[in-house]
């Protein structure tokens, strides 16, 4: 194994592309992503890799292009944020549609207006529908696991389905860590060979992607698409437990921390998910039963094992870094269907924080808890808003 | 063929048999009817040329007329006729 790195997440994720080294790379410069491409095309300037890069004049383009690699026969990565994401938009459901295996990291970045540049998950969160698998990492290191992850998941033949590795912008992006890469040959031989299904270049077996599909199929092939998806969820455990083997890094689709004998939790994904499992070690230290959840997987929405770790608990706060304006978060109504069915089920609350990156407090997070035991909380809570 | 099941499908609505779309008819799509006179036409096959369905019937070199089973009555073949011997005609009438 390659000695420790201090990275931060875009570099990370960079690396990990140029020991992937994938065929094709379409992107627009986006912050916080912008780092990704501009180091993977340094790599590319410098001979480093093999890939072709295309400097796209537009994110619909960069996702276009991406498809139309993808469609010929490659291994296509690419990364956006925000405003870029938005833009792809329309896209991000033809790639899935064609059941193309790209893989996208997402610097997760709130979406204008105001513009801002700052981390919450509006944007990735957008995307929630679009047939894309979602990740959510914590820190450096998982940006890096979910970056090689990703390929393993998207090529797997029963899935064929892009993923979106999603990472907090600045908070992950530009923040340095300490990291353990794998070695070149280890990753080449997790990932595989990139095997193609009917791409356009086979000219002995021509084919044509992306027709229309008219009322009397349309519905037939979206239902792929829920097939595939229901597929994905096996796929995934599995690679994250192959990857475990490898690595002595065991990830699940949803990480409970000093949970099982907790009776107060906060749920969450991405960096806040770290410090929370900060406040719930000082809360133990003064006696108090609070353990933590982090989401992993939001695209397959892993509702059993939710079910399953958050039954007989008494108060849960399910935190999102964005709101449907005129309803709750988008992750909390999940969490609650998921347990509606559940006996014992929790009393179950949101909490909307974080958006445009305000800050993420340990004192305001003790706050919460508190809330919870005291049972001082409404259905739908802000932390961290001057209201 | 509007019976297949989703699993029967070939993934991402791919087609993967090419020039199926003879067994895809949409005839049925028209409203309105071309209709060839004869006497005026030169079989100039300019209709031939810009039909973009595929539907109008050549023999030894000589426009026979129309395949209604796909026609969809654009009524481009009509619009380019140098001889105008191709008129639309409203269906059912």
């Amino acid at each position: 194994m390659e000695s420790q790195l201090v990275f931060n997440g875009d570099q990370a994720i960079a690396f990990s592309w140029k020991q992937i080294d994938p065929d094709v790379v379409a992107a627009y410069p986006i912050t916080p992503q912008t780092i990704i491409v501009e180091n993977f095309s340094d790599f590319v300037a410098n001979g480093e890799v093999n890939s072709e890069y295309v400097c796209a004049e537009s994110e619909h383009s960069a996702m276009s292009i991406c498809i139309g690699a993808a469609a010929a026969g490659a291994r296509v990565a690419t990364a956006t944020a925000s405003a870029g994401l938005a833009f792809m938009w329309e896209v991000l459901y033809i790639a899935s549609a064609m059941r193309l295996p790209i893989v996208m990291s997402v610097a997760n970045r709130a979406l204008s207006g105001p513009i801002n540049i700052h981390c919450d998950h509006s944007d990735a969160m957008g995307a929630r529908d679009s047939g894309w698998i979602q990740m959510f990492g914590e820190n450096v290191q998982e940006a890096y696991d979910d970056s090689i992850m990703s390929f393993k998941i998207a090529e797997h033949m029963n899935v064929r389905l892009p993923v979106m590795n999603c990472i907090d912008g600045f908070i992950v992006t530009h923040s340095l860590e300490k990291f353990l890469p794998l070695d070149d040959a280890v990753v080449k031989k997790f990932i595989g060979d990139f095997k193609p299904v009917r791409p356009l270049l086979d000219l002995k077996n021509p084919t044509t992607m992306g027709p229309f599909s008219f009322t009397d199929y349309y519905f037939e092939h979206k239902y792929q698409l829920v097939e595939a998806m229901n597929k994905a969820m096996p796929v995934i455990k599995d690679t994250f437990k192959e990857y475990g083997k490898i690595t002595g890094r065991h990830y699940d689709v949803a990480e409970g921390y000093r949970l099982d004998d907790a009776d107060y939790v906060i749920m969450a994904m991405g960096s806040t998910a770290g410090t929370v499992k900060y406040v719930v070690d000082q809360l133990r230290a003064e006696g108090h039963k609070v353990g933590s959840l982090k989401l992993r997987l939001f695209r397959p929405f892993p509702a059993k094992e939710i079910a399953r770790l958050l039954q007989g608990k008494k108060a849960v706060a399910v935190f999102d870094r964005a709101i449907s304006i005129g309803s709750t978060g988008p992750v909390f109504p999940e969490v609650r269907s998921a347990l509606f069915d559940v006996k014992d089920r929790p009393k179950i609350v949101n909490y909307v924080y974080g958006l445009g990156g305000r800050d993420v407090r340990p004192d305001e997070l003790k706050d919460v808890f508190k809330n919870l035991m005291s049972g001082n909380v409404n259905e739908l809570n802000f932390m961290g808003v001057r209201i | 063929m509007s019976e297949k099941r989703s699993k029967d499908l070939p993934t991402g609505a791919m087609i993967i048999e090419p020039g199926n779309a003879v067994k895809y008819e949409t005839g049925s799509w028209r409203s309105k009817r071309p209709e060839v006179d004869k006497e005026k036409c030169t079989n100039c096959l300019t209709c031939w040329i810009y039909c973009p369905d595929n539907s109008i019937i050549v023999e030894e070199g000589k426009m026979k007329g129309f395949k209604y089973s796909h026609c969809k009555g654009c009524g481009i073949c009509a619009v380019q006729c140098p001889a105008k011997c191709i008129t639309m005609k409203e269906e059912g009438t």
